[in-house]
């Protein structure tokens, strides 16, 4: 089996253990459902302020359901002693790392995908002639938010506060994700010049390349048992 | 180690003497600003340290992580911690200066936003080392934590300069540091000089805390043992 054959394996594996037991991606549902139900309540309904706030309040939902999902990653692996076959097996850790965040990834797009068409229909929002782009925004903030999310969900899972410990790590990290996504939406909506987009999406790529890498590369001191 | 910290405490408490001196009386007062610009000579030299403290996490970390050499990684730590004091003590100035001088504590510009995320990351750092316990797992978290951590700075720095300018936003103060009177001038550097040896002051306390800390347990595991 060749590297990207094992990277896909683990990725696989994880979807396998989703698709038989759902559990991660129905409760990552219902709460990104919860977050925008409860934002609704903050200002009265159809007024102008609902269509400033409604890219942060999409980005909160998807990160905070995010949180829950890569959690969630290592936890199973943790309490069913299935991470030490994972690190017996004949594979190099990044490719587990690879594996993981691959999971990770779909799962959040998941999520994200199914969440959109509600944000669409309570915010009254008009992405129809920029839904290529906002799905872009959306794979390359997931791929972010999962590269450095998995490394940190890898280092939380073995600390004694667990679910507490990764969004104090995540959360200040990455801002830069956060920040470019929110502003690249509420460009998108109110149909600004591409080129400002672009300039977030920019950011969005650079930061993928950068913290793919390095988590990449440090992965393997964090699993070193 | 011990002769280190005494002579640099020494030097450091006729510094701080004389700082002082050349902050309030040597140093003319500025003219719109009054008195109140005399926190920047805090300020200034507390943000050099605090970035100083980060920069030696990092470079201790990779060290540590190439290496593994628990002194190393205790020089991680302990700057991290002083780093952190560091950094508050900016975030704290700063408004106080800043309601006078732009009448309001605080403005999301660039530099004062990045400082804040700093703050949390490396308050992340310290909490991090607290839940993970001794064991050399926790030494290695924190450092790869570290090394993820300082990459960051640069780019959240850039995506929110980015971001203000995009939102233009009223034009607080021009370009700092241009046009500074000599007088006040050497009183910064005098002021950035001794911030740094409290740096190092402190840096050298604290390793010198932890070893001895590190001596105790050992002391109490061999009577332990002797008990047994």
């Amino acid at each position: 089996m060749n590297y990207l054959g094992k990277i896909l394996a683990i990725a696989y594996k994880d979807l396998l253990h989703e698709y038989r037991s759902r559990e991660t991606i129905t409760t990552m549902m219902i709460f990104s459902f919860l977050v925008v139900v409860i934002f609704n309540f903050t200002f009265d309904p159809g007024s102008s302020y609902a269509l400033e706030a409604a890219p942060g309040i999409i980005w909160v939902a998807f990160t905070f359901s995010g949180m829950l999902g890569l959690n969630r990653s290592f936890i199973y692996e943790i309490d069913k002693g299935c991470f030490h076959g994972l690190l017996l097996s004949p594979v190099d850790r990044g490719a587990i790392y690879l594996g993981k965040m691959i999971g990770n990834i779909i799962f959040m797009t998941i999520v994200e995908l199914l969440t959109l068409p509600l944000f669409i229909v309570l915010f009254n929002l008009q992405f129809s002639n920029y839904l290529l782009q906002l799905l872009v925004i959306i794979v390359l903030a997931t791929i972010g938010f999962a590269a450095v999310g998995t490394l940190f969900s890898a280092i939380a899972v073995n600390t004694k506060a667990r679910e507490i410990m990764l969004p104090i790590l995540l959360f200040p990290v990455v801002v830069p994700v956060i920040l470019s996504a929110v502003n690249a939406t509420g460009s998108l909506l109110r149909s600004d010049d591409w080129s400002q987009v672009f300039a977030w999406i920019r950011i969005l790529l650079a930061f993928d390349v950068i913290f793919v890498a390095i988590c990449y590369a440090t992965f393997e001191y964090v699993v070193e048992e | 180690m011990e002769r280190w910290t005494k002579w640099l405490g020494l030097l450091l408490l006729v510094g701080m003497i004389l700082n002082l001196y050349f902050i309030f009386i040597y140093a003319p007062i500025e003219k719109t600003m009054g008195i109140v610009q005399k926190i920047f000579y805090f300020h200034v030299p507390s943000a050099f340290a605090a970035f100083l403290a980060f920069f030696v996490v990092a470079l201790f970390s990779v060290a540590f992580l190439m290496k593994r050499n628990y002194f190393y990684d205790r020089i991680s730590y302990a700057s991290a911690e002083i780093g952190v004091m560091f950094t508050t003590i900016v975030l704290v100035t700063g408004p106080i200066w800043a309601k006078p001088a732009w009448n309001t504590w605080w403005s999301w510009d660039p530099r004062l936003t990045t400082t804040l995320i700093l703050w949390f990351i490396y308050i992340g750092y310290l909490v991090l080392r607290d839940f993970t316990g001794e064991d050399e797992r926790g030494a290695r978290f924190a450092a790869v934590f570290a090394i993820v951590g300082f990459v960051d700075v640069p780019i959240v720095y850039f995506s929110i300069r980015w971001w203000r300018t995009i939102h233009p936003q009223p034009v607080l103060m021009g370009g700092e540091g241009s046009g500074l009177a000599p007088k006040m001038l050497f009183a910064l550097m005098f002021s950035l000089a001794v911030f740094l040896i409290l740096y190092f002051y402190l840096l050298l306390t604290r390793l010198r805390l932890e070893k001895a800390r590190m001596d105790v347990n050992e002391m109490k595991k061999a009577i332990a043992l002797q008990e047994q």
